[in-house]
């Protein structure tokens, strides 16, 4: 599913990056605050859902070629976080709808999420 | 075969700003010399968390990476603390960083799991009060697919 979907999907805000949207292919979602799972998980095409706002946010994604990040319950990245996405072209997108809430959302829409390949997947 | 090619960089302690910096480059440099995707992933991982155990725990220290056509291999060191039982801080979820590493997402005990999860050999060297130099390498010989 493009980004551009799903934002439209959640309601949500795009902060930057705006013009990958319509390119940007989400295979997987992966909802997380702790980056070393991400970092285990994620497989390239993953959409990252988190509720922290920091720099490493961005340098995680760009460690694993992450289409986008959505920050979900309306939490606003820090100011270094937004230019440094901006500088690599990372599109961010702010829902104002819970982790779970925006989770549910996108399941529902029938993407996939990461396999654990600790249990066989 | 030539001597690898070798990028080195030195990581600052406690700069959370610039922490990941190091581990873009060398991303850059891989993908610069056509080493397979997969193969980039693994070593885009390994370094990252390589270089935050050196900001978070080392006091920062020196991350180098020697590519060669038979493998890539990822070298942390650090004049740190040294970590009094390197089997300990293997296991998934032990952790000694601080909360406000934690509240970044990271210091979760998960570091070194993922590094060994996505190297081919890792070699943990560590003395307390003297520094922890890590070796994690990826051979090239092989699909470069998961470890």
């Amino acid at each position: 599913m493009k980004v551009q979907k799903l934002a439209e999907l959640l309601g949500a805000k795009v902060l930057c990056g705006a013009e990958k949207l319509e390119t940007a292919e989400v295979d997987y979602v992966y909802a997380a605050d702790l980056m070393s799972d991400v970092l285990a998980f994620a497989l390239p095409g993953t959409l990252l859902l988190t509720g922290l706002t920091n720099i490493q946010i961005i340098r995680t994604a760009q460690m694993l070629d992450l289409p986008a990040i959505l920050f979900v319950r309306g939490k606003h990245p820090q100011e270094e976080t937004v230019r440094l996405a901006s500088q690599v072209g990372l599109p961010l997108l702010i829902s104002d709808k819970s982790m779970y809430e925006t989770s549910g959302i996108i399941f529902q829409a029938g993407v996939a999420p990461c396999p654990i390949p600790e249990r066989g997947e | 075969m030539g001597a690898p090619y070798v990028v080195e960089f030195e990581i600052a302690k406690d700069d959370f700003l610039a922490a990941g910096e190091g581990s873009g480059s060398v991303k850059d440099t891989l993908k610069m010399l056509g080493i397979p995707s997969a193969v980039i992933r693994r070593a885009a991982i390994i370094t990252y968390e390589a270089e935050m155990n050196l900001v978070i725990h080392g006091g920062g220290g020196v991350l180098k990476i020697l590519i060669s056509p038979e493998k890539v291999e990822i070298v942390a060191r650090d004049d740190g603390p040294g970590i009094p039982d390197v089997e300990l801080a293997m296991r998934e979820g032990f952790s000694t960083a601080p909360d406000r590493i934690r509240e970044m997402g990271f210091g979760a005990g998960m570091g070194l799991p993922n590094i060994k999860r996505n190297a081919d050999s890792l070699e943990i060297e560590s003395a307390v009060g003297v520094g922890t130099t890590l070796t994690a390498s990826i051979d090239l010989s092989g699909e470069g697919g998961p470890a």
